[in-house]
């Protein structure tokens, strides 16, 4: 019996170990493919029509979802910090609340989940659809570098496309949240802009914002790539890659922020 | 889709997320005022103006009619000089008053004008000659307690005498000992302080 035990606790160790010696490797195996993908970026910026075609891709075609979310996500900011807001007789201070709100966090955030989910699942997709169809072997037999050719423009128009997302999310987000407040629930349109523009500072508080969504569009471009470029051949690995993608970059994105704020943070000291 | 169609799109998407960087630094962020609003400029002196902020509202009888454009410190007399700014509309008289109000207990501060009968009428630059500066909170607080101390319990113990008869029955009998203890030197004035802890 006491064997048996042992044999059962052998075995989790081992599951545990190899889960976690698996993981380490994907790491590092991801790790050296960032290097490869910056390694052959000067190509992706020479040949710029690739890079700006994945711009096009990730960034244009994102714009209605980022656009209309941004929007519903500042007027509902809006109407739910004026009940809160509204019980200190301080609704003035809306403007701040929806400002910081969406410029610090929401923004880089909501935006960030948005591309992941739009444009970093499709880049998996497609990347995973070529290596199960052969392209990509069939590029090299052609002596064309896929890391080059296929990789290297669609990370870089992730990365160029994020942080100009975030930036139309906060506007049209701060927008949407004046909307309501002031046409609609009638809060002084100067006070609105005022308590704002004294709250808000474009140092730190916007360029923390853009930061952070440089870092989420380098993040999910990075996961979405890899994800596609080692996903398994066949239609069930290509979906799995997605899936994948849409999972890790989400939590990478949350974690990420957390880490983030915790270094921006200066308001206790 | 052909390569000049996708670079036009790509020209309008990069150009409108450098738009709304540019809304988040000038109008979010405030490194420039954009709006240059006609109007004319008046400036008040107050010893002190509590919270008031730039781009603060100036109301007159609770309507907005202007915006407080500029503060700063005199380093002469130490008294804050704001420059407000009135739409060209409305005219106040030499005799306006100008006070720092707030609008309920912790809300927006605003700067309100109380025209006079005065039948000259302000001009563009002109000072207005008699302000009344904030009310600081904790100082409000701070001479009510003293005035209520200075005012003698005697006073006090007529009015709120029949309180604490009311009181004493919902209380539990443990709280009777510390009444009194509160009430500490003199026992006649025991009860009523307990009451108005």
């Amino acid at each position: 019996m006491s064997t048996d035990t042992a044999q059962r606790t052998a075995y989790w160790l081992r599951r545990l170990g190899a889960a976690v010696t698996g993981g380490v490797a994907r790491l590092g195996y991801c790790a050296r493919f960032l290097v490869a993908v910056l390694w052959h970026s000067p190509h992706a910026f020479r040949r710029i029509h690739l890079t700006l075609r994945e711009i096009y891709f990730a960034g244009v075609l994102s714009l209605v979802i980022i656009l209309m979310s941004g929007m519903f996500v500042g007027m509902v900011l809006s109407l739910q910090g004026y009940q809160t807001l509204k019980r200190y007789g301080s609704d003035e201070q809306l403007g701040i609340l929806v400002a910081l709100a969406l410029v610090r966090e929401l923004a880089p955030v909501i935006a960030g989940l948005l591309f992941a989910s739009r444009a970093g699942s499709a880049i998996t997709a497609e990347i995973g659809l070529m290596k199960t169809t052969e392209q990509l072997a069939a590029m090299e037999m052609m002596a064309v570098d896929p890391l080059a050719r296929v990789v290297a423009p669609r990370f870089w128009g992730g990365v160029i496309s994020m942080p100009l997302l975030a930036a139309l999310f906060s506007a049209f987000g701060i927008f949407g949240g004046y909307l309501v407040a002031v046409p609609l629930i009638g809060i002084d349109e100067g006070a609105f802009w005022g308590q704002m523009q004294a709250g808000v500072d474009f140092w730190p508080d916007v360029t923390d914002g853009i930061i952070k969504s440089f870092v989420f569009g380098a993040a999910v471009s990075l996961i979405a790539v890899f994800e596609g470029y080692d996903s398994k051949p066949t239609a069930e690995g290509v979906s799995t890659a997605t899936t994948r993608t849409v999972v890790i970059s989400s939590l990478a994105i949350l974690a990420l922020d957390f880490v983030m704020t915790a270094f921006m943070f200066r308001g206790a000291a | 889709m052909n390569r000049s169609a996708i670079d036009l799109w790509v020209g309008i998407f990069v150009a409108l997320g450098i738009g709304a960087v540019l809304f988040l630094a000038l109008k979010v962020g405030n490194l420039v005022t954009l709006d240059r609003a006609p109007g004319y400029r008046l400036e008040a002196r107050f010893d002190n103006i509590g919270g008031l902020k730039l781009r603060a509202a100036v109301k007159a009888a609770g309507v907005v009619v202007g915006r407080v454009e500029g503060v700063r410190l005199d380093p002469q007399t130490y008294e804050a000089v704001t420059t407000l700014r009135i739409d060209r509309e409305y005219q106040f008289t030499k005799d306006t008053i100008a006070s720092i109000n707030t609008s309920g207990v912790l809300g927006e501060v605003y700067v309100g004008l109380d025209a006079g009968g005065d039948t000259a009428m302000l001009k563009d630059g002109d000072r207005i000659a008699k302000t009344q500066s904030a009310m600081v909170l904790e100082k409000l607080i701070g001479q009510f307690l003293f005035d209520k101390a200075q005012e003698s319990r005697p006073q006090e113990l007529k009015p709120e005498e029949p309180k604490p008869q009311e009181p004493k029955p919902q209380e539990p009998k443990p709280q009777e000992p510390k009444s009194q203890q509160s009430g500490g030197t003199s026992v006649g004035r025991g009860a009523p302080q307990g009451v108005k802890k």
